[in-house]
């Protein structure tokens, strides 16, 4: 977390999450600069999808600060529809409209919240479905797809916001094996693109070739962060020792 | 005991003479209702004690009594109160057929509004979070998304309820109406047969609900066209 003079598109301060009783965030300050990536890793419920859901909001953090794009998260309703149409998101469960096209999924937001009309919507609809590498795709319904082509769509809506940020919270989770590497190879492009990206992720191959910085969570609590390099070879905490033996040994 | 078939080809054009004020019924009260209905989910949902709780007392209250019951009231009842007989709604409830037609539209608006709700509320989060995150407001993502997956969630017990609709509008023969029911009571008081009168009664209305149950099949194969394609 170095202090250079560069913007911080993302900071928090000391936040805190509860769930009733149950602290899923402990005390996390953090900062994201503009065109860095950053993955998270750490085991089932150590708050990592959390982290990240409070940074769009989805959920309300308890304690500390948060500050998006110069925009404080509060309860004020209108900022936070202007944040997260700069925070774009792609969930573990794809989250496509399955009632909409396609193309209407990708549609949609910029025509209602960027007051696009249908002819710009459906351009940049069909800019970043090439991007993703399915334009053929664009009159299909979302259960026509497989899991893979799903999550490329969703990636697809998320850049028709053209966000500053895009947030991943285990994009490949759900998906089959054989269907994995597609979806990481539409991150990587962005990535090298210069997109700033938070990644909870497990895939620790694209984890060392795309970050900047690694996070380890457990309970709540950011345990460790280090450039990749650092963060595999020379883990500084046992916890993040522990967690990175089992998960790489298979 | 014999059964008098010249009596029910006699009988079933006269029955079928009310049946315009039968569909007359079903559809301005299940129009009415439906937006009566929409109205109270938004009320029900809005997450404000103030309009949430006396939405839930109107929905107790009109679901837990019989509808015979709120007709009558409506229809006797009303006229003995002073203000009602003042108020600008006097024109509609001094007739029996506003009298039905209010009765069953609240009725129908307590039952559909509950149908509403369990599809809005059986549309999955993740979806809703979706538009969230894309930053679209709150009312885009009611009308884009919830809206139109809750619609064909409860479109089975919606049709259900409008079966059920079909069948209470036979009620209105009971203060005067001369829809197909009230039009039987009649030949039945007039030739004492009420066994075929009835019965062939029974066959229109059966056929009526088959074709109320034939449009929602094609409607929600329609509204299915994305469920359908899946492989």
């Amino acid at each position: 977390m170095s202090d250079s003079g560069q913007t911080n598109i993302i900071q928090l301060e000391n936040v805190d999450k509860y769930f009733g009783e149950f602290q899923a965030l402990k005390n996390i300050s953090l900062s994201v600069k503009k065109g860095e990536r950053i993955v998270v890793c750490g085991p089932s419920g150590s708050g990592k999808s959390t982290l990240i859901r409070c940074i769009n909001r989805l959920e309300e953090h308890s304690n500390g600060k948060i500050v998006v794009n110069g925009h404080e998260l509060t309860s004020a309703v209108k900022d936070i529809d202007a944040v997260r149409k700069e925070v774009g998101m792609v969930f573990q469960s794809f989250n496509l409209f399955p009632h909409l096209t396609v193309i209407n999924n990708l549609m949609l937001a910029p025509k209602l919240a960027r007051k696009a009309s249908k002819a710009e919507a459906h351009d940049i609809a069909m800019k970043y479905l090439e991007r993703v590498k399915i334009p053929e795709q664009a009159d299909k319904y979302p259960s026509q797809l497989s899991g893979g082509q799903q999550q490329r769509v969703a990636i697809a809506r998320a850049l028709c916001m053209n966000p500053l940020v895009m947030l991943f919270d285990e994009p490949t989770s759900a998906l089959d094996p054989e269907m994995i590497s597609e979806v990481l190879d539409v991150m990587t492009d962005l990535a090298q693109e210069g997109m700033t990206m938070i990644v909870v992720t497990h895939e620790m191959g694209f984890a060392r070739s795309v970050a900047d910085n690694m996070i380890f969570m457990d309970n709540g609590e950011i345990v460790e962060m280090n450039p990749p390099k650092e963060f595999f070879d020379n883990p500084k905490s046992d916890r993040t020792r522990l967690f990175l033996s089992q998960i790489l040994t298979h | 005991m014999s059964f008098d078939l010249d009596l029910i080809l006699d009988s079933i054009p006269k029955m079928l003479m009310g049946i315009g004020l039968t569909f007359q019924l079903l559809f301005l009260s299940l129009l009415l209702g439906t937006a009566l209905a929409i109205i109270l989910l938004i009320m029900r949902i809005s997450g404000r004690w103030y309009l949430s709780w006396p939405t839930m007392a109107y929905i107790y209250i009109f679901r837990g009594t019989p509808i015979l019951v709120q007709i009558f009231i409506i229809y006797y009842g009303f006229p003995q109160l002073e203000f009602i007989r003042e108020s600008i709604f006097w024109p509609i409830l001094r007739e029996p057929f506003g009298c039905a037609i209010v009765a069953l539209t609240l009725n129908t608006g307590a039952y559909v509004s509950e149908i509403f709700r369990g599809g809005v509320i059986g549309v999955d989060r993740g979806l809703k979070e979706a538009g969230a995150a894309l930053g679209l407001s709150v009312t885009h993502r009611f009308i884009y998304i919830t809206a139109p997956i809750a619609i064909r969630l409860c479109l089975p017990a919606y049709s259900n309820d409008v079966i059920s609709l079909q069948k209470s509008t036979a009620l209105a023969s009971t203060i005067t109406l001369l829809d197909m029911t009230g039009i039987a009571r009649t030949i039945v008081a007039e030739t004492y047969a009420p066994y075929e009168v009835f019965v062939s009664l029974m066959v229109i209305y059966l056929i009526l609900t088959w074709m109320i149950q034939r449009s929602f099949g094609w409607i929600e194969k329609r509204m299915s066209r994305h469920i359908r394609e899946e492989v």
